[in-house]
Protein backbone atom coordinates (compact mmCIF):
# COMPACT_ATOMS: atom_id res chain seq x y z
CA UNK A 1 0.00 0.00 0.00
CA UNK A 2 1.55 3.36 -0.95
CA UNK A 3 1.74 6.62 1.31
CA UNK A 4 -0.99 8.18 -1.54
CA UNK A 5 -3.72 5.64 -1.13
CA UNK A 6 -3.54 6.08 2.78
CA UNK A 7 -3.48 9.93 3.08
CA UNK A 8 -6.49 9.29 0.44
CA UNK A 9 -8.18 6.83 2.69
CA UNK A 10 -7.46 9.14 5.96
CA UNK A 11 -9.04 13.00 4.01
CA UNK A 12 -12.07 10.54 2.97
CA UNK A 13 -12.65 9.30 6.53
CA UNK A 14 -12.33 12.94 8.11
CA UNK A 15 -14.72 14.29 5.05
CA UNK A 16 -16.79 11.12 6.34
CA UNK A 17 -16.89 12.81 9.84
CA UNK A 18 -17.46 16.54 9.10
CA UNK A 19 -19.95 15.86 7.29
CA UNK A 20 -21.64 13.20 10.06
CA UNK A 21 -20.86 15.66 12.44
CA UNK A 22 -22.66 18.63 10.25
CA UNK A 23 -25.76 16.36 9.57
CA UNK A 24 -25.77 15.57 13.61
CA UNK A 25 -25.82 19.42 14.46
CA UNK A 26 -28.73 20.07 11.54
CA UNK A 27 -30.44 17.28 13.43
CA UNK A 28 -29.62 18.79 17.11
CA UNK A 29 -31.07 21.74 15.53
CA UNK A 30 -34.52 20.87 14.85
CA UNK A 31 -34.92 18.81 18.00
CA UNK A 32 -34.56 21.60 19.63
CA UNK A 33 -37.07 23.47 18.00
CA UNK A 34 -39.50 20.70 17.82
CA UNK A 35 -38.84 20.47 22.00
CA UNK A 36 -38.96 24.17 22.44
CA UNK A 37 -42.57 24.44 20.24
CA UNK A 38 -44.37 21.47 22.00
CA UNK A 39 -43.15 22.72 25.29
CA UNK A 40 -44.62 26.37 24.88
CA UNK A 41 -47.87 24.44 23.13
CA UNK A 42 -47.87 22.69 26.59
CA UNK A 43 -47.25 25.06 29.02
CA UNK A 44 -49.29 27.53 27.34
CA UNK A 45 -52.79 27.10 29.00
CA UNK A 46 -51.63 26.73 32.06
CA UNK A 47 -49.93 30.19 31.68
CA UNK A 48 -53.06 31.45 29.66
CA UNK A 49 -54.92 30.28 33.05
CA UNK A 50 -52.76 32.31 35.44
CA UNK A 51 -52.71 35.30 33.93
CA UNK A 52 -56.89 35.05 33.04
CA UNK A 53 -56.88 34.79 37.25
CA UNK A 54 -55.70 38.27 36.77
CA UNK A 55 -57.47 39.63 34.17
CA UNK A 56 -60.86 41.59 34.52
CA UNK A 57 -64.28 39.78 33.18
CA UNK A 58 -64.13 41.43 29.54
CA UNK A 59 -60.29 41.11 29.01
CA UNK A 60 -60.28 36.82 29.35
CA UNK A 61 -62.21 35.84 26.70
CA UNK A 62 -60.57 35.03 22.98
CA UNK A 63 -57.60 37.19 24.62
CA UNK A 64 -54.34 34.66 23.83
CA UNK A 65 -51.70 37.18 25.91
CA UNK A 66 -50.24 36.20 28.35
CA UNK A 67 -49.82 39.31 30.49
CA UNK A 68 -52.47 41.35 32.22
CA UNK A 69 -53.29 44.50 31.09
CA UNK A 70 -53.62 45.01 34.28
CA UNK A 71 -53.56 43.60 37.47
CA UNK A 72 -56.91 42.23 38.95
CA UNK A 73 -55.85 41.20 42.18
CA UNK A 74 -59.72 41.56 43.13
CA UNK A 75 -60.32 38.51 41.37
CA UNK A 76 -58.98 36.00 44.18
CA UNK A 77 -61.00 37.76 46.96
CA UNK A 78 -63.97 37.72 44.89
CA UNK A 79 -63.23 33.53 44.26
CA UNK A 80 -62.67 32.94 47.92
CA UNK A 81 -66.09 33.99 48.74
CA UNK A 82 -68.06 33.09 45.39
CA UNK A 83 -69.70 30.09 47.19
CA UNK A 84 -71.84 30.43 49.42
CA UNK A 85 -68.90 28.30 51.94
CA UNK A 86 -65.73 30.23 52.11
CA UNK A 87 -62.79 28.61 50.56
CA UNK A 88 -61.51 28.60 54.12
CA UNK A 89 -63.70 25.78 54.93
CA UNK A 90 -62.58 23.78 51.54
CA UNK A 91 -58.95 24.46 51.52
CA UNK A 92 -59.43 22.64 55.56
CA UNK A 93 -61.62 19.94 54.32
CA UNK A 94 -59.48 19.23 51.67
CA UNK A 95 -56.29 18.95 53.72
CA UNK A 96 -57.82 17.30 56.58
CA UNK A 97 -59.31 14.42 54.29
CA UNK A 98 -55.68 14.36 52.20
CA UNK A 99 -53.31 14.21 55.18
CA UNK A 100 -55.29 11.26 56.98
CA UNK A 101 -55.37 9.34 53.17
CA UNK A 102 -51.36 9.92 52.73
CA UNK A 103 -50.75 8.74 56.78
CA UNK A 104 -53.36 6.14 56.52
CA UNK A 105 -51.47 4.92 53.13
CA UNK A 106 -48.22 5.28 53.99
CA UNK A 107 -48.36 2.90 57.45
CA UNK A 108 -50.76 0.02 55.82
CA UNK A 109 -49.49 -0.44 52.27
CA UNK A 110 -45.95 -0.33 54.02
CA UNK A 111 -47.46 -2.81 56.46
CA UNK A 112 -48.68 -5.09 53.57
CA UNK A 113 -45.51 -4.59 51.53
CA UNK A 114 -43.31 -5.62 54.49
CA UNK A 115 -45.11 -8.87 54.57
CA UNK A 116 -44.80 -9.60 51.42
CA UNK A 117 -41.31 -8.85 50.80
CA UNK A 118 -39.69 -9.79 54.60
CA UNK A 119 -41.89 -12.80 55.42
CA UNK A 120 -42.77 -15.98 54.96
CA UNK A 121 -46.39 -17.23 56.05
CA UNK A 122 -48.41 -19.87 54.63
CA UNK A 123 -50.78 -18.99 51.92
CA UNK A 124 -48.36 -15.76 50.85
CA UNK A 125 -48.13 -16.61 47.19
CA UNK A 126 -52.31 -16.83 46.76
CA UNK A 127 -52.62 -13.36 48.51
CA UNK A 128 -49.60 -11.72 46.73
CA UNK A 129 -51.75 -12.94 43.32
CA UNK A 130 -54.80 -12.02 44.62
CA UNK A 131 -53.46 -8.36 45.82
CA UNK A 132 -51.74 -8.00 42.05
CA UNK A 133 -55.23 -9.06 40.74
CA UNK A 134 -56.85 -6.08 43.03
CA UNK A 135 -54.68 -3.69 40.50
CA UNK A 136 -56.96 -4.90 37.30
CA UNK A 137 -60.02 -3.83 39.16
CA UNK A 138 -61.88 -0.75 38.19
CA UNK A 139 -62.66 1.16 40.96
CA UNK A 140 -66.52 1.66 39.56
CA UNK A 141 -67.25 -2.24 39.73
CA UNK A 142 -66.69 -1.97 43.74
CA UNK A 143 -68.07 2.17 43.90
CA UNK A 144 -72.03 0.95 44.16
CA UNK A 145 -71.60 -2.05 47.17
CA UNK A 146 -69.37 0.15 48.77
CA UNK A 147 -71.40 3.19 48.78
CA UNK A 148 -74.23 0.75 50.08
CA UNK A 149 -71.78 -0.62 52.74
CA UNK A 150 -70.96 3.04 54.27
CA UNK A 151 -74.64 3.85 53.96
CA UNK A 152 -75.90 1.53 55.80
CA UNK A 153 -72.79 2.65 58.46
CA UNK A 154 -73.94 5.59 58.77
CA UNK A 155 -71.26 6.96 57.28
CA UNK A 156 -72.28 8.66 54.12
CA UNK A 157 -72.30 12.97 54.40
CA UNK A 158 -68.47 11.93 56.63
CA UNK A 159 -65.27 11.44 55.58
CA UNK A 160 -64.96 8.37 56.65
CA UNK A 161 -65.64 6.76 53.84
CA UNK A 162 -62.99 8.58 51.79
CA UNK A 163 -60.46 7.84 55.05
CA UNK A 164 -60.68 4.47 56.19
CA UNK A 165 -60.31 2.41 52.99
CA UNK A 166 -56.58 4.73 52.72
CA UNK A 167 -55.82 2.88 56.07
CA UNK A 168 -56.74 -0.86 54.95
CA UNK A 169 -53.99 -0.75 52.62
CA UNK A 170 -57.04 -0.14 49.46
CA UNK A 171 -54.25 0.64 47.21
CA UNK A 172 -52.19 -2.05 45.71
CA UNK A 173 -50.08 0.17 43.63
CA UNK A 174 -48.66 1.52 46.23
CA UNK A 175 -48.04 -2.09 47.98
CA UNK A 176 -46.39 -2.91 44.83
CA UNK A 177 -44.07 -0.31 44.29
CA UNK A 178 -42.70 -0.53 48.15
CA UNK A 179 -42.67 -4.41 47.73
CA UNK A 180 -40.43 -3.72 44.39
CA UNK A 181 -38.22 -1.51 47.09
CA UNK A 182 -37.81 -3.51 49.79
CA UNK A 183 -36.85 -6.56 47.65
CA UNK A 184 -33.09 -4.06 46.63
CA UNK A 185 -32.75 -3.80 50.68
CA UNK A 186 -29.73 -6.66 51.42
CA UNK A 187 -31.59 -9.51 53.79
CA UNK A 188 -28.52 -10.00 56.18
CA UNK A 189 -29.95 -6.56 57.83
CA UNK A 190 -32.99 -8.83 58.80
CA UNK A 191 -31.18 -11.82 59.83
CA UNK A 192 -28.69 -9.78 61.90
CA UNK A 193 -31.31 -8.01 63.86
CA UNK A 194 -33.02 -11.64 63.91
CA UNK A 195 -30.12 -13.07 65.82
CA UNK A 196 -29.69 -10.78 68.01
CA UNK A 197 -33.54 -10.77 68.82
CA UNK A 198 -34.98 -8.28 66.81
CA UNK A 199 -38.93 -9.13 66.45
CA UNK A 200 -40.45 -8.60 63.18
CA UNK A 201 -42.05 -5.21 64.03
CA UNK A 202 -38.66 -3.92 65.73
CA UNK A 203 -36.98 -5.05 61.92
CA UNK A 204 -39.48 -3.25 60.15
CA UNK A 205 -39.71 0.06 62.42
CA UNK A 206 -35.90 0.15 63.10
CA UNK A 207 -34.47 -1.15 60.02
CA UNK A 208 -36.96 -1.65 56.86
CA UNK A 209 -38.30 1.80 57.37
CA UNK A 210 -35.33 3.84 57.87
CA UNK A 211 -33.65 2.47 54.49
CA UNK A 212 -36.99 2.98 52.45
CA UNK A 213 -37.76 7.04 52.64
CA UNK A 214 -37.52 7.44 49.12
CA UNK A 215 -39.96 4.75 48.65
CA UNK A 216 -42.12 6.04 51.45
CA UNK A 217 -41.58 9.80 50.36
CA UNK A 218 -42.90 8.62 46.49
CA UNK A 219 -45.78 6.99 47.77
CA UNK A 220 -46.65 9.77 49.93
CA UNK A 221 -46.33 12.03 47.34
CA UNK A 222 -48.11 10.04 44.74
CA UNK A 223 -51.02 9.77 47.47
CA UNK A 224 -51.31 13.61 48.12
CA UNK A 225 -51.64 14.51 44.49
CA UNK A 226 -54.34 11.83 43.49
CA UNK A 227 -56.36 12.47 47.24
CA UNK A 228 -56.37 16.25 46.36
CA UNK A 229 -57.40 15.90 42.61
CA UNK A 230 -60.01 12.68 43.85
CA UNK A 231 -63.01 13.93 42.08
CA UNK A 232 -65.20 11.00 42.54
CA UNK A 233 -65.05 9.40 45.86
CA UNK A 234 -65.91 13.19 47.12
CA UNK A 235 -68.60 13.33 44.82
CA UNK A 236 -70.84 10.15 45.66
CA UNK A 237 -69.81 10.80 49.34
CA UNK A 238 -70.32 14.36 50.08
CA UNK A 239 -73.53 16.12 49.72
CA UNK A 240 -73.27 19.33 51.82
CA UNK A 241 -71.60 22.04 51.08
CA UNK A 242 -70.00 22.74 53.84
CA UNK A 243 -68.29 19.25 53.65
CA UNK A 244 -67.21 19.84 50.47
CA UNK A 245 -63.30 19.33 48.91
CA UNK A 246 -61.93 21.76 46.87
CA UNK A 247 -62.42 19.93 43.46
CA UNK A 248 -66.28 19.69 44.53
CA UNK A 249 -66.19 23.19 45.31
CA UNK A 250 -65.01 24.52 42.30
CA UNK A 251 -67.55 22.31 40.00
CA UNK A 252 -70.29 24.54 41.72
CA UNK A 253 -68.38 27.46 39.26
CA UNK A 254 -69.64 25.66 36.29
CA UNK A 255 -73.13 24.58 37.12
CA UNK A 256 -73.73 27.96 38.51
CA UNK A 257 -74.10 29.42 34.66
CA UNK A 258 -75.74 32.02 35.04
CA UNK A 259 -73.28 34.00 37.09
CA UNK A 260 -70.13 35.21 34.66
CA UNK A 261 -67.27 35.21 37.14
CA UNK A 262 -64.52 33.74 34.96
CA UNK A 263 -61.68 35.58 36.80
CA UNK A 264 -62.42 34.27 40.50
CA UNK A 265 -63.06 30.43 38.90
CA UNK A 266 -59.69 30.74 37.27
CA UNK A 267 -58.15 32.49 40.70
CA UNK A 268 -59.32 29.89 42.82
CA UNK A 269 -58.46 26.80 40.15
CA UNK A 270 -55.21 27.88 40.00
CA UNK A 271 -54.75 27.74 44.53
CA UNK A 272 -56.31 24.55 43.29
CA UNK A 273 -53.74 22.87 41.76
CA UNK A 274 -50.97 25.45 43.52
CA UNK A 275 -49.76 22.33 46.08
CA UNK A 276 -49.54 20.29 43.73
CA UNK A 277 -47.44 21.98 41.43
CA UNK A 278 -45.01 23.23 44.96
CA UNK A 279 -44.87 19.48 45.42
CA UNK A 280 -44.43 18.88 41.62
CA UNK A 281 -41.25 21.59 42.15
CA UNK A 282 -39.97 20.10 45.19
CA UNK A 283 -40.03 16.54 44.40
CA UNK A 284 -39.60 16.31 40.94
CA UNK A 285 -37.13 13.54 41.26
CA UNK A 286 -38.89 11.21 43.07
CA UNK A 287 -42.02 11.79 41.16
CA UNK A 288 -39.94 10.80 37.75
CA UNK A 289 -38.04 7.95 39.02
CA UNK A 290 -41.56 6.78 41.08
CA UNK A 291 -43.14 6.42 37.50
CA UNK A 292 -40.09 4.84 35.80
CA UNK A 293 -40.01 2.03 38.64
CA UNK A 294 -43.96 1.44 38.42
CA UNK A 295 -45.00 2.19 34.98
CA UNK A 296 -48.07 3.52 36.66
CA UNK A 297 -50.23 7.13 35.95
CA UNK B 1 -50.05 -26.05 66.08
CA UNK B 2 -48.11 -23.81 68.24
CA UNK B 3 -45.19 -23.90 66.23
CA UNK B 4 -47.89 -23.33 63.17
CA UNK B 5 -49.27 -20.43 64.96
CA UNK B 6 -45.80 -18.78 65.68
CA UNK B 7 -44.51 -18.93 62.54
CA UNK B 8 -47.47 -17.44 61.03
CA UNK B 9 -48.26 -14.82 63.35
CA UNK B 10 -46.12 -12.13 62.24
CA UNK B 11 -46.82 -12.30 58.79
CA UNK B 12 -50.73 -12.43 58.95
CA UNK B 13 -50.52 -9.45 62.02
CA UNK B 14 -48.27 -7.27 59.39
CA UNK B 15 -51.14 -8.38 56.65
CA UNK B 16 -54.00 -7.56 58.64
CA UNK B 17 -54.92 -4.03 57.49
CA UNK B 18 -54.92 -5.73 53.96
CA UNK B 19 -56.46 -8.64 54.88
CA UNK B 20 -59.61 -6.64 56.08
CA UNK B 21 -60.36 -4.01 53.41
CA UNK B 22 -59.50 -6.70 50.46
CA UNK B 23 -62.62 -8.68 52.44
CA UNK B 24 -64.98 -5.66 53.40
CA UNK B 25 -63.43 -3.05 50.31
CA UNK B 26 -62.78 -5.59 47.21
CA UNK B 27 -64.36 -9.00 47.48
CA UNK B 28 -66.97 -8.31 48.83
CA UNK B 29 -68.28 -5.69 46.76
CA UNK B 30 -66.78 -7.41 43.52
CA UNK B 31 -69.51 -10.37 44.53
CA UNK B 32 -72.34 -8.08 45.89
CA UNK B 33 -72.02 -5.84 42.71
CA UNK B 34 -72.55 -9.42 40.85
CA UNK B 35 -75.62 -10.10 42.69
CA UNK B 36 -76.72 -6.78 42.47
CA UNK B 37 -76.67 -7.05 38.85
CA UNK B 38 -79.19 -9.22 38.41
CA UNK B 39 -81.54 -7.36 40.89
CA UNK B 40 -83.66 -4.48 40.84
CA UNK B 41 -82.79 -2.30 43.71
CA UNK B 42 -83.36 1.40 44.26
CA UNK B 43 -82.24 1.64 47.79
CA UNK B 44 -85.62 2.19 49.51
CA UNK B 45 -86.78 -1.63 48.98
CA UNK B 46 -84.42 -4.51 49.52
CA UNK B 47 -82.92 -6.12 46.16
CA UNK B 48 -85.66 -8.00 43.82
CA UNK B 49 -84.46 -10.72 41.52
CA UNK B 50 -84.92 -10.43 38.13
CA UNK B 51 -82.55 -12.83 36.93
CA UNK B 52 -80.68 -11.57 33.75
CA UNK B 53 -83.72 -8.64 32.68
CA UNK B 54 -80.71 -6.30 33.40
CA UNK B 55 -78.66 -7.51 30.63
CA UNK B 56 -80.93 -7.95 28.38
CA UNK B 57 -82.92 -4.85 28.57
CA UNK B 58 -79.48 -3.15 28.21
CA UNK B 59 -78.42 -5.12 24.85
CA UNK B 60 -81.85 -5.26 23.58
CA UNK B 61 -83.78 -1.66 24.15
CA UNK B 62 -80.96 0.69 25.98
CA UNK B 63 -80.27 2.62 23.63
CA UNK B 64 -78.51 5.08 25.91
CA UNK B 65 -76.16 2.32 26.89
CA UNK B 66 -74.97 1.86 22.84
CA UNK B 67 -74.66 5.39 22.85
CA UNK B 68 -71.73 4.85 25.57
CA UNK B 69 -70.17 2.27 24.32
CA UNK B 70 -69.73 4.16 20.92
CA UNK B 71 -68.37 7.47 22.63
CA UNK B 72 -66.00 5.40 25.00
CA UNK B 73 -65.05 3.34 22.11
CA UNK B 74 -64.53 6.07 20.48
CA UNK B 75 -62.44 8.44 22.33
CA UNK B 76 -60.26 5.24 23.93
CA UNK B 77 -59.70 4.05 19.92
CA UNK B 78 -58.18 7.88 18.92
CA UNK B 79 -57.33 9.32 22.27
CA UNK B 80 -55.22 5.67 22.98
CA UNK B 81 -53.01 5.83 19.75
CA UNK B 82 -52.47 9.59 19.65
CA UNK B 83 -51.39 9.85 23.21
CA UNK B 84 -48.76 7.31 22.60
CA UNK B 85 -47.46 8.17 19.20
CA UNK B 86 -46.86 11.90 20.89
CA UNK B 87 -45.34 10.52 23.62
CA UNK B 88 -42.98 8.53 22.04
CA UNK B 89 -42.17 11.16 19.62
CA UNK B 90 -41.25 13.41 22.28
CA UNK B 91 -39.08 10.55 24.07
CA UNK B 92 -37.34 10.01 20.72
CA UNK B 93 -36.38 14.11 20.66
CA UNK B 94 -35.19 13.82 24.36
CA UNK B 95 -33.27 10.90 24.08
CA UNK B 96 -29.74 10.57 23.57
CA UNK B 97 -28.44 13.82 25.43
CA UNK B 98 -30.14 17.13 24.83
CA UNK B 99 -29.44 19.88 27.19
CA UNK B 100 -31.32 20.70 29.88
CA UNK B 101 -33.52 17.24 29.63
CA UNK B 102 -34.90 17.63 33.58
CA UNK B 103 -36.53 21.19 32.34
CA UNK B 104 -38.44 19.31 29.23
CA UNK B 105 -39.07 16.33 31.10
CA UNK B 106 -40.53 18.41 33.91
CA UNK B 107 -42.50 20.41 31.37
CA UNK B 108 -43.99 17.82 29.16
CA UNK B 109 -45.01 15.51 32.11
CA UNK B 110 -46.58 18.95 34.84
CA UNK B 111 -50.08 18.44 32.09
CA UNK B 112 -50.27 14.45 33.40
CA UNK B 113 -49.80 15.25 37.15
CA UNK B 114 -52.28 18.49 36.73
CA UNK B 115 -54.85 16.69 34.29
CA UNK B 116 -57.42 14.75 36.06
CA UNK B 117 -58.08 17.80 38.36
CA UNK B 118 -61.19 19.91 38.00
CA UNK B 119 -59.17 22.89 37.82
CA UNK B 120 -57.92 21.43 34.07
CA UNK B 121 -61.20 20.32 32.80
CA UNK B 122 -62.75 23.85 33.79
CA UNK B 123 -59.36 25.29 32.09
CA UNK B 124 -60.96 23.28 29.08
CA UNK B 125 -64.37 24.46 29.00
CA UNK B 126 -63.18 27.80 28.34
CA UNK B 127 -60.74 27.12 26.18
CA UNK B 128 -63.29 25.62 23.59
CA UNK B 129 -65.62 27.62 24.34
CA UNK B 130 -67.06 29.40 21.01
CA UNK B 131 -65.30 33.18 22.23
CA UNK B 132 -62.21 30.66 23.57
CA UNK B 133 -58.59 30.71 23.20
CA UNK B 134 -58.57 27.64 20.61
CA UNK B 135 -61.26 29.36 18.24
CA UNK B 136 -59.30 32.69 18.19
CA UNK B 137 -56.08 30.96 16.71
CA UNK B 138 -58.07 29.24 14.79
CA UNK B 139 -59.06 32.32 13.06
CA UNK B 140 -55.57 33.41 12.10
CA UNK B 141 -56.18 31.33 9.41
CA UNK B 142 -59.43 32.81 8.18
CA UNK B 143 -61.39 29.62 9.39
CA UNK B 144 -64.42 30.24 12.06
CA UNK B 145 -64.04 27.52 14.19
CA UNK B 146 -67.07 25.43 15.95
CA UNK B 147 -69.15 25.39 18.89
CA UNK B 148 -66.64 22.63 20.11
CA UNK B 149 -68.27 21.77 22.82
CA UNK B 150 -72.04 22.51 22.19
CA UNK B 151 -72.13 20.77 18.35
CA UNK B 152 -72.50 17.08 19.06
CA UNK B 153 -70.07 16.51 15.90
CA UNK B 154 -66.84 17.91 17.98
CA UNK B 155 -67.45 18.12 21.35
CA UNK B 156 -65.81 14.58 21.91
CA UNK B 157 -62.51 16.01 20.26
CA UNK B 158 -61.92 18.18 22.93
CA UNK B 159 -61.74 15.61 25.46
CA UNK B 160 -59.17 13.56 23.19
CA UNK B 161 -57.10 16.57 23.31
CA UNK B 162 -57.07 16.65 27.02
CA UNK B 163 -55.84 13.03 27.19
CA UNK B 164 -53.33 13.59 24.31
CA UNK B 165 -51.78 16.57 26.25
CA UNK B 166 -51.14 14.00 29.43
CA UNK B 167 -48.67 12.31 27.77
CA UNK B 168 -46.31 12.73 30.14
CA UNK B 169 -46.25 8.65 32.21
CA UNK B 170 -46.21 6.68 28.64
CA UNK B 171 -43.27 9.60 27.72
CA UNK B 172 -40.85 8.86 30.79
CA UNK B 173 -41.59 5.04 30.79
CA UNK B 174 -40.74 5.46 26.69
CA UNK B 175 -37.59 7.25 27.52
CA UNK B 176 -36.36 4.47 29.91
CA UNK B 177 -37.06 2.00 27.29
CA UNK B 178 -34.95 3.74 24.58
CA UNK B 179 -32.19 4.14 27.19
CA UNK B 180 -31.94 0.60 27.42
CA UNK B 181 -31.75 0.33 23.23
CA UNK B 182 -27.44 -0.11 22.15
CA UNK B 183 -26.27 2.46 20.79
CA UNK B 184 -23.77 0.08 18.78
CA UNK B 185 -27.13 -1.17 16.65
CA UNK B 186 -27.88 2.26 15.18
CA UNK B 187 -23.95 2.64 14.62
CA UNK B 188 -24.31 -0.48 12.73
CA UNK B 189 -27.19 0.47 10.57
CA UNK B 190 -25.94 3.88 9.69
CA UNK B 191 -22.64 2.07 8.34
CA UNK B 192 -25.55 -0.05 5.84
CA UNK B 193 -26.81 3.13 5.19
CA UNK B 194 -29.81 2.95 6.73
CA UNK B 195 -31.62 6.16 6.90
CA UNK B 196 -33.84 7.57 10.23
CA UNK B 197 -37.33 5.50 8.92
CA UNK B 198 -35.55 2.08 8.21
CA UNK B 199 -33.64 3.07 11.53
CA UNK B 200 -37.13 3.70 13.16
CA UNK B 201 -38.65 0.87 12.15
CA UNK B 202 -35.80 -1.36 11.59
CA UNK B 203 -33.96 -1.47 15.25
CA UNK B 204 -36.26 1.18 17.55
CA UNK B 205 -39.72 -0.14 17.33
CA UNK B 206 -38.82 -3.85 17.40
CA UNK B 207 -36.63 -3.41 20.46
CA UNK B 208 -39.18 -0.95 22.07
CA UNK B 209 -42.35 -3.55 21.14
CA UNK B 210 -42.46 -4.75 25.03
CA UNK B 211 -42.54 -1.02 26.70
CA UNK B 212 -45.21 -0.38 23.62
CA UNK B 213 -47.26 -2.89 24.91
CA UNK B 214 -46.96 -2.12 28.37
CA UNK B 215 -48.51 1.55 27.40
CA UNK B 216 -50.80 0.25 25.18
CA UNK B 217 -52.80 -1.76 27.53
CA UNK B 218 -51.82 0.49 30.69
CA UNK B 219 -53.48 3.77 28.66
CA UNK B 220 -56.30 1.62 27.51
CA UNK B 221 -57.33 0.67 30.79
CA UNK B 222 -57.07 4.48 32.09
CA UNK B 223 -59.06 5.36 29.04
CA UNK B 224 -62.33 3.35 29.86
CA UNK B 225 -62.16 4.26 33.03
CA UNK B 226 -61.70 8.17 32.93
CA UNK B 227 -64.58 10.26 34.56
CA UNK B 228 -64.07 13.45 35.83
CA UNK B 229 -62.93 15.61 32.37
CA UNK B 230 -65.98 13.95 31.11
CA UNK B 231 -68.19 14.46 33.74
CA UNK B 232 -67.28 18.32 33.91
CA UNK B 233 -66.91 19.11 30.59
CA UNK B 234 -70.17 17.54 29.83
CA UNK B 235 -72.36 19.31 32.84
CA UNK B 236 -72.38 15.81 34.25
CA UNK B 237 -74.99 14.32 32.21
CA UNK B 238 -73.09 13.58 29.20
CA UNK B 239 -74.27 16.81 27.08
CA UNK B 240 -74.46 17.69 24.44
CA UNK B 241 -77.23 15.12 22.75
CA UNK B 242 -74.86 12.07 25.08
CA UNK B 243 -72.13 13.18 22.93
CA UNK B 244 -70.25 12.99 25.89
CA UNK B 245 -71.91 10.25 27.51
CA UNK B 246 -68.67 8.23 28.65
CA UNK B 247 -69.31 4.68 29.93
CA UNK B 248 -68.53 5.50 33.50
CA UNK B 249 -70.45 8.97 33.89
CA UNK B 250 -73.68 7.18 32.42
CA UNK B 251 -73.08 4.52 35.43
CA UNK B 252 -72.76 7.59 37.65
CA UNK B 253 -75.82 8.86 36.46
CA UNK B 254 -77.83 5.22 36.32
CA UNK B 255 -76.05 4.70 40.50
CA UNK B 256 -76.64 7.91 41.93
CA UNK B 257 -79.11 10.09 40.10
CA UNK B 258 -81.16 7.43 39.42
CA UNK B 259 -81.07 5.17 42.15
CA UNK B 260 -81.13 2.29 39.48
CA UNK B 261 -78.25 0.16 41.69
CA UNK B 262 -79.32 -3.15 40.23
CA UNK B 263 -79.03 -2.09 36.34
CA UNK B 264 -75.83 0.46 37.50
CA UNK B 265 -74.47 -2.74 39.11
CA UNK B 266 -75.00 -4.77 35.64
CA UNK B 267 -73.16 -1.47 33.27
CA UNK B 268 -70.39 -1.82 36.06
CA UNK B 269 -69.95 -5.79 35.43
CA UNK B 270 -69.81 -5.05 31.71
CA UNK B 271 -67.63 -2.59 32.14
CA UNK B 272 -65.06 -4.81 33.73
CA UNK B 273 -65.61 -7.85 30.91
CA UNK B 274 -65.02 -5.30 28.46
CA UNK B 275 -61.92 -3.84 29.82
CA UNK B 276 -60.72 -7.73 30.77
CA UNK B 277 -61.60 -8.60 27.11
CA UNK B 278 -59.53 -5.86 25.26
CA UNK B 279 -56.47 -6.29 27.87
CA UNK B 280 -57.24 -10.22 26.75
CA UNK B 281 -57.06 -9.21 22.91
CA UNK B 282 -54.02 -6.78 23.46
CA UNK B 283 -52.28 -9.50 25.11
CA UNK B 284 -53.36 -12.64 22.31
CA UNK B 285 -52.17 -10.13 19.49
CA UNK B 286 -49.02 -9.21 21.46
CA UNK B 287 -47.62 -13.13 20.73
CA UNK B 288 -46.75 -11.73 16.73
CA UNK B 289 -45.47 -8.44 17.75
CA UNK B 290 -43.77 -8.24 20.84
CA UNK B 291 -40.61 -10.14 21.40
CA UNK B 292 -38.70 -10.42 24.55
CA UNK B 293 -34.83 -9.87 24.78
CA UNK B 294 -34.50 -13.17 26.65
CA UNK B 295 -37.18 -14.96 24.08
CA UNK B 296 -34.17 -15.16 21.63
CA UNK B 297 -31.91 -17.45 23.50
Amino acid sequence: MTDATLSNTSALASQYRTLKLRRARRAGLLKHIFLIITSLIMIYPLLWMLSSSLKPENQIFGDLSLWPATFEWENYWQGWNALPVSFTTFFWNSTVVTVLSVIGNVISCSFAAYAFARLEFSGKTIWFALMMMTLMIPYHVVLIPQYLLFLQLGWVDTYLPLIVPRFLAGDAFFIFLMIQFFRQLPRELDEAAMIDGCSPFKIYWAIIMPLSLPAMATAAIFSFIWTWEDFLGPLVYLNDMKDYTVPLALRMFVSQDSVSQYGPMFAMSILSILPIILFFVVFQRLIIRGIAMSGLK
Amino acid sequence: MEKFFRRNFAGYAFLAPWLIGFFLLALGPIVASLYLSFTKYNIVRPPQWIGLDNYFYMFQFDDRFKKALQVTFTFVVISVPAKLIFALAVAMALDKGVRAIGWYRALFYLPSILGGSIAVAILWRQLFDYNGVINAVVRWFGIDGPYWLSDPRYSLWTLIVLAAWQFGSPMLIFLAGLRAIPNDLYEAAEIDAAGPVRKFFAITVPLLAPVIFFNLVLQMIEAFKSFSGAFVISGGAGAPLDSLLFFTVYLYNEAFQFLRMGYASALAWVLLLIIALFTAIAFWTSKYWVHYENERG
